[in-house]
């Protein structure tokens, strides 16, 4: 059975025509891009229209585009690989709320001399600019590096203004752009960012396969080394049917971005206020009025994020949470947690993502299941009103 | 998805013995949302002194569901003596096993079960309260919880303590501790077993979901209308120890006096009616 997937910003369906796209290199077109005869020589031509497809949905040029293994390579090669290429940079900003693929390597360059200042966001997840201000004067050319939209509530920030602000101060800018990829339109001919990172796996791509823009005279130290494949900037013999794969799926996205946008925001917007009429007890997590709009963060006053998870899994019904259980480790989401979400409402989140292929009778179907789940946990728990 | 057993997600699905006994012979509450999860045990003692009826109440992820009504099938037709001697082991293998990192399921059903016991036979849990120092703070885990844990699961190292106790799973702090415990343990595994004043109860959480519980129904009764009538709302958002978080909202959020508001209102009224240890912050 298919199930109703609602768990778009863990990974995505690939997309049919991006399978198809790929299966070439898979079967007949396999020869390696660097060789010297006409087998493998063909190949570059793939990737190089690879290349174009990803920086079209950006608006960059394709030399300054790489080819990465996921979207936590990208993402790591822009924060260590910047600060390694520029002794200048002893100073790094971030912000509280980053996917562990930037705070890891912020923390580990904090760890090893390295200034770091992590901003702390309101209740409603957003930053606080005054704040940024002061952290790029407090002294040293910064790199900065804030998401331009959150995976956990989908909270967009504005990445224009942030990014104008770093420039005025000299600084360096990157972006995970990974959740924003192909949900919001993204243009770094007017947001001038310096490095931004793609994952493939979140745009109906495969996974392993990811992308980093990196403005030309933007340097950048390899992670990778090895070989002189993406000029010099990551070696490795290149993922040829990932690639044709992410391009296939850039060029999708961005024809379907409008009508996307709309269809999607439509469905999660039923479903938030679905809930919202059958469920008490309920809030939504992050800024409603600046949102990617397939995301949708709901907490569940008294109850347990992965005991509603192994419910609706019983229905067929996919999602994720930002419960402790669920995390892997014992701390529930850091995100909601640094947003002063109450922790009675972190450890009963649920989080909801939709893509191009959810549909009405989906959103239908968790409605229907949804509050009986909520009421069925609800009458286990000792915190419940009926106590 | 972890690796539940059927029986976990049988007892998952269909819980058995939900609810509250009105008039119970013991009661036993241990966990606290902030923990995430909770238990709240009663049992009743039928004429021939064994347990005639257990019931449960469970916040909490599918093994702590499964592992409370499994803990409450168990007892049933036990004496007060055999309950006590249900051990955390005993509720895992009655679920054909939990997943190492759920293991502190089974020890949150153990505590519950000591707790009512306890509560039946009239030991007054402040007592026990003081049993042992907190060690891992993130989780208020106490010393002797740790050590019964190593003890009664010859557990080998921190992650298995985490895995068990919850202890050192969040900033991890208290790491160099918990090492200093588990070779403490391990010496005294080699000599033959201490006396049994050293398998102190801990009780620590008892209060915790208590205390919680109060606080919210102090704010709500006394608290909350009165911020309301001036266009203010207060939320908690954690209360860690003593310590009681909340955020201001609406009108009080932007009130030149809410410092005013927050010690003459809200922590004078939480300190009469919960415990006159509390201090109450606003989050920052
Ligand atoms: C915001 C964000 N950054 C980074 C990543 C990591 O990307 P990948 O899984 O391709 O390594 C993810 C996905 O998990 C993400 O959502």
């Amino acid at each position: 059975m298919r199930p109703v997937y609602l768990d778009n910003n863990a990974t995505t369906q690939p997309a049919p025509e991006v399978l198809d796209a790929q299966q070439p290199f898979l079967t007949t077109m396999w020869g390696n891009p660097s060789s010297m005869h006409e087998f493998g020589g063909q190949v570059r031509r793939y990737v190089e229209k690879a290349r174009e497809q990803v920086a079209s949905l950006i608006g960059a040029d394709p030399s300054e585009i790489i080819f990465t293994g996921c979207g936590t390579e990208g993402d790591n090669t822009a924060i260590l690989g910047s600060v390694a290429a520029d002794q200048a940079l002893r100073h790094v900003i971030t912000s509280r709320v980053e996917h562990p693929a930037v705070l890891a390597p912020c923390r580990h360059l904090a760890a090893n001399g390295h200034y770091v200042t992590e901003l702390a966001v309101d209740s409603m997840g957003r930053i606080d600019e005054t704040e940024l201000i002061e952290a790029l004067q407090a002294g040293g050319k910064a790199l900065t590096s804030i998401m331009w939209a959150n995976n956990e509530t989908g909270v967009v920030f504005p990445i224009r203004r942030i990014a104008e602000k770093v420039k005025q101060f000299g600084g360096t800018m990157h972006s995970d752009a990974i959740q924003a990829a192909g949900k919001l339109s993204i243009d770094v001919r007017s947001v001038p960012v310096d490095l931004l990172t793609l994952s493939g796996h979140k745009i109906h791509a495969p996974k392993g396969i990811g992308a980093l823009y990196i403005r030309k005279g933007v340097r950048i130290r390899p992670l990778l080394l090895g070989g002189h494949q993406e000029v010099n900037r990551r070696a490795g013999t290149e993922n040829v049917a990932g690639i044709v794969a992410l391009g296939a799926a850039c060029e999708i996205a961005q024809r379907a971005l409008h009508a996307d946008h709309n269809r999607i925001a439509a469905l999660r917007d039923r479903l938030e206020h679905g809930i919202l009429e059958r469920c008490s007890d309920v809030r939504i997590n992050g800024d409603q009025k600046q949102r990617l709009p397939n995301t949708s963060s709901i907490s569940f006053a008294y109850i347990e994020g992965e005991a509603i998870l192994y419910d609706l899994s019983d229905a067929g019904i996919a999602a994720s949470s930002g419960s402790a259980c669920t995390s892997g480790s014992l701390e529930p989401s850091h995100v909601l947690r640094t947003m002063g979400v109450p922790f009675t409402m972190v450890n009963g989140s649920i989080r909801f993502s939709l893509s191009r292929y959810t549909t009405a009778a989906e959103i239908a179907h968790v409605l229907e299941v949804l509050p009986k789940v909520v009421d069925r946990l609800r009458s286990l728990s000792p915190f419940s009103a009926t106590t | 998805m972890w690796d539940y057993s059927e029986k976990v997600m049988d007892h998952f699905r269909h819980p058995r013995n939900v609810g509250v006994i009105e008039d119970a012979s013991g009661i036993g509450e241990v966990g606290s949302l902030a923990c995430g999860d909770a238990l709240k045990l009663t049992f009743k003692l039928g004429e021939d002194d064994r347990i005639a009826d257990a019931k449960f109440q469970t916040f909490g992820c599918a093994s702590a569901i499964a592992s409370s009504s499994a803990l409450t099938e168990m007892i049933k037709g036990m004496t007060v003596d055999e309950a006590e001697r249900v051990t955390n082991q005993d509720i895992a293998e009655f679920l054909g096993g939990l997943p190492e990192q759920k293991m502190h399921c089974s020890v949150m059903g153990r505590e519950a079960l000591e707790q009512a016991i306890a509560n039946y036979r009239g030991e007054s849990p402040s007592k026990k309260m003081l049993a042992g120092e907190v060690v891992c703070n993130c989780f208020g885990i106490t010393e002797d919880e740790v050590r019964r844990a190593i003890r009664e699961n010859a557990l080998t190292s921190i992650e298995q303590i985490t895995h068990y106790t919850k202890a050192g799973g969040g900033c991890r702090q208290c790491h160099p501790q918990l090492a200093a415990i588990l070779e403490n343990e391990q010496a005294n595994a080699a000599t033959p077993a201490l006396p049994a004043d050293a398998a102190g109860r801990s009780g620590g959480r008892l209060t915790n979901l208590q205390k919680i519980r109060r606080i919210e129904e102090v704010m709500e009764r006394d608290i909350r209308p009165q911020l309301r009538k001036d266009g203010g709302d207060i939320e908690l958002i954690d209360v860690d120890g003593n310590r009681v978080l909340v955020a201001l909202r609406g009108m009080c959020a932007n009130c030149q006096v809410s410092q005013f508001t927050l010690k003459d209102v809200v922590e004078a009224r939480l300190r009469e009616y919960v415990t006159a240890e509390l201090v109450v912050e606003e989050q920052s």
